[in-house]
C-alpha cells in the first residue's frame, strides 16, 4: 500500500510547491501594486499577499480548496450559486448525452459488422464526422438549434453523443470482429442464426472493448458537455460559471469550476471501472 | 442413373445398412477457374452406425475438408453424401453430430460448466436440465470436478475433453473430431486416447476422427481410412483385427505392430499416386 501511496504524494508535494510558486510568480506584480510602497516588506510579506488576493492571477491551491467548499456549502442547494447544483446540471447533460451516444455508437456498430455495405458506405462518415471540429462550433450550434426552438438539454446532449458515439463505434466494431472463425464455425454447427450469434458470441467478445472506449467517451463527455453551456444565454452547468469567471475576472470561480469538471471526469471514469470490475468479478476475473 | 434417383438408391442403401455416413463420388474444390484447389476427388466411402473411424493422410489430403463436408461447414462441388440418411445441412438441423476442432475453441468468458450448455442454451433448453445435463457429459469425460473452474485455468488437454463433452451435448449419435490431440504432448494424448476408446465403446457413437498419427489411428479405429495426398482420395479402408476393447498396452502385440504396418504401407502408396 505505502508503495503505491508514497509517489502519488510525492508527486502531488512537488506539484503543490512548484504552484505556490507559480502564484507568488504571477502574481508579484499585482500584489506589490497593492502593497504599502512606504513600509518595507520582505519577500515572505510579499509572498503572504501573493497569496490572499482577491482577484488573483492564479490563486493558491488553498484558496480554490475554500473558494470551492464555500460554493458547495455557502448557499443552498437550490440557489444557481451553489456549485453542485450547476454540476448537477453538467452530469444531467454528461450522462444522458453518454448513454445516447453508446446506445447510436453501438448500433451503429452492428450494422457496420452485420451489413456488408454498411461496412463500405458508413464507416468513411463515421471517420469523416470527427473531423468537423465540433468543440470548435459547439456554440454556435447551440445558439443555432436554441433560434429553431430546441432549447434546455437536448442541443447540449446532442453534442455530447456526436463526440462519444466515435470511439464507441471503432471499439466495437473491432470487438464484434473477434471471434476467430472457429468460434464462428461452431455457431454454425449448431444451426445458430445471426442474433444467436451476436449474443452469446460477438456481444460478450466485444466487452472486453467497451470499457477502453467508454473511458475515452467519458473524457470526450465531460468536455463535450461544458463547452455546449458556453455559449452567450446559457445559464447553468460548470460551462457557463466557467464563463461567467472568465468574463467578470472572478478566477477563484473559474477555478472552482475546473476543479468540480475534474471530479466530475473522475466519478465518471471511476464508475466505468467499477462497471468493468463487476464484469470481470462475473468472468471468473478476466475480461 | 440419373441423380434422383441415385439419390434415392443411396438414401435406400444407407438407410437399409444403417449407414452413419455416405460418400459417394464426392470431390469438393475451392475456388474457381486457373486459381481452383482441387481438396478432395472421387471420395465414395460408407461409415456403419457404431463404427470408430480415422480419417489418416499427409497433411493437406483433405481430411478436415471431408469433415466439415459432414457437418454442412463446406458445400461439395459434386458428388453425394448422406449423413443419418439425410442431406449434410438436414443432419445438422436435426442435431445429428456433435464437432469437435482442431483447437478447444472454448469461450473464454464462460465457466467450464457454461461451455458445456451453451449448445442447450441455444436451443432454448430450460436452465435445471441443461446444468444436469452438462455435469453428465462432463463427468463423462472425467471433469465433473473441475465446472465452476474458467478455460484457463485448465491444461490444453482438459480443454480439449471440455470440448468433447460439449460436443455430445445435443446427444448425437455422431462424433466427429479434427485432430483433437493433435497439439497435445505423447502422455496426454495416451490418457485421452484411452478415455476417448472408453467413451466410444460405453454410448455406441459412431465416431470420424481425423488423425495424422498412425498409433493413435490404430488404437482407435475399427476402421481406417487411408488417403492419398491432393488431391485427396481414398488409397484404401483398412479394417481393424484387433478386438473391440482396447488396452493402451496392446500396441505392443504383433497385430497391433501388423496393422500399423499396413497402415504405413498403404500411406506410401498414397503418396506415390500422385
Ligand atoms: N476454405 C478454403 N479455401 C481454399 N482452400 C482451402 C480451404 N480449406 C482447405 N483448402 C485447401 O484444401 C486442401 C485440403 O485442406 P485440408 O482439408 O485442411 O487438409 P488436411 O486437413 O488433410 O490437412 C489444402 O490444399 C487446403 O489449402
Ligand atoms: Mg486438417
Amino acid at each position: 500500500m505505502t508503495q503505491k501511496i508514497l509517489p502519488i504524494v510525492t508527486v502531488l508535494i512537488a506539484v503543490l510547491i512548484l504552484w505556490y510558486a507559480a502564484a507568488v510568480w504571477l502574481n508579484a506584480p499585482q500584489a506589490e501594486a497593492l502593497m504599502d510602497p512606504d513600509q518595507p516588506h520582505g519577500l515572505w510579506a510579499l509572498a503572504q499577499a501573493c497569496w490572499s488576493m482577491d482577484r488573483p492571477v492564479l490563486p493558491a491551491p488553498d484558496q480554490i480548496a475554500s473558494a470551492l467548499i464555500d460554493s458547495v456549502f455557502g448557499f443552498p442547494l437550490s440557489s444557481p450559486r451553489n456549485l453542485l447544483l450547476q454540476a448537477g446540471y453538467t452530469a444531467a447533460t454528461t450522462v444522458i448525452g453518454l448513454i445516447f451516444g453508446l446506445i447510436f455508437g453501438i448500433l451503429l456498430a452492428i450494422g457496420i459488422v452485420h451489413v456488408r455495405t454498411l461496412d463500405r458506405s458508413v464507416m468513411p462518415w463515421v471517420i469523416a464526422s470527427q473531423t468537423i471540429p465540433i468543440l470548435a462550433i459547439a456554440p454556435m450550434l447551440v445558439v443555432a438549434l436554441g433560434s429553431m426552438g430546441v432549447t434546455g438539454l437536448t442541443p447540449k446532449a446532442a453534442i455530447v453523443a456526436y463526440l462519444t458515439f466515435f470511439p464507441v463505434t471503432v471499439g466495437m466494431v473491432k470487438g464484434f470482429r473477434t471471434p476467430d472463425p472457429l468460434q464462428l464455425d461452431l455457431m454454425h454447427t449448431y444451426s445458430a442464426g445471426e442474433m444467436t450469434v451476436f449474443a452469446k458470441l460477438r456481444w460478450p467478445a466485444g466487452m472486453a472493448f467497451l470499457f477502453p472506449s467508454l473511458k475515452v467517451a467519458v473524457a470526450l463527455a465531460v468536455t463535450g458537455a461544458i463547452v455546449a453551456e458556453m455559449p452567450t444565454g446559457a445559464q447553468v452547468g460548470l460551462g457557463a460559471r466557467l464563463l461567467a469567471g472568465s468574463y467578470y475576472g472572478q478566477t477563484m470561480m473559474m477555478w472552482s469550476a475546473l476543479v468540480m469538471a475534474s471530479l466530475l471526469a473522475l466519478a465518471g471514469l471511476l464508475a466505468v471501472t467499477l462497471l468493468e470490475r463487476g464484469v470481470v468479478l462475473m468472468r471468473g476475473g478476466r475480461l | 442413373m440419373d441423380a434422383p434417383e441415385r439419390l434415392a438408391e443411396l438414401s435406400h442403401r444407407s438407410a437399409l445398412a444403417g449407414a452413419a455416413v455416405v460418400a459417394d463420388n464426392l470431390s469438393i474444390r475451392f475456388g474457381q477457374g486457373e486459381t481452383a484447389t482441387a481438396a478432395l476427388s472421387d471420395i465414395s466411402l460408407t461409415i456403419g452406425q457404431g463404427d470408430f473411424v480415422s480419417l489418416i493422410g499427409p497433411s493437406g489430403c483433405g481430411k478436415t475438408t471431408l469433415l466439415r463436408a459432414i457437418a454442412d461447414l463446406v458445400q461439395p462441388t459434386s458428388g453425394l453424401l448422406r449423413v443419418n440418411g439425410m442431406t449434410p445441412e438436414a443432419a445438422r438441423l436435426a442435431r445429428a453430430y456433435g464437432y469437435v476442432f482442431q483447437a478447444p475453441a472454448l469461450l473464454p468468458w464462460r465457466s467450464v460448466a457454461r461451455n458445456v450448455t451453451l449448445p442447450l442454451e441455444i436451443i432454448g433448453m430450460g436452465r435445471a436440465e441443461r446444468q444436469a445435463e452438462a455435469k453428465r457429459n462432463l463427468d463423462l469425460v472425467g471433469l465433473g470436478d473441475f465446472a465452476g473452474k474458467f478455460p484457463w485455468q485448465l491444461s490444453g488437454g482438459m480443454q480439449q475433453r471440455v470440448s468433447i463433452a460439449r460436443a455430445l451435448s445435443f446427444k448425437p449419435s455422431l462424433l466427429l473430431m479434427d485432430e483433437p490431440f493433435g497439439a497435445l504432448d505423447e502422455i496426454t494424448r495416451d490418457g485421452l486416447n484411452l478415455h476417448l476408446h472408453e467413451l466410444w465403446a460405453r454410448t455406441g457413437l459412431t465416431a470420424v476422427f481425423v488423425t495424422h498419427s498412425i498409433p493413435e489411428a490404430v488404437f482407435l479405429s475399427t476402421h481406417i481410412v487411408v488417403m492419398s495426398r491432393r488431391p485427396g482420395r481414398v488409397v484404401e479402408v483398412i479394417e481393424s483385427t484387433l478386438p473391440r476393447a482396447r488396452r493402451l498396452e496392446d500396441r505392443e502385440t504383433p497385430e497391433f505392430l501388423a496393422l500399423s504396418k499396413r497402415v504405413r504401407t498403404a500411406l506410401h502408396d498414397g503418396h506415390g499416386h500422385a
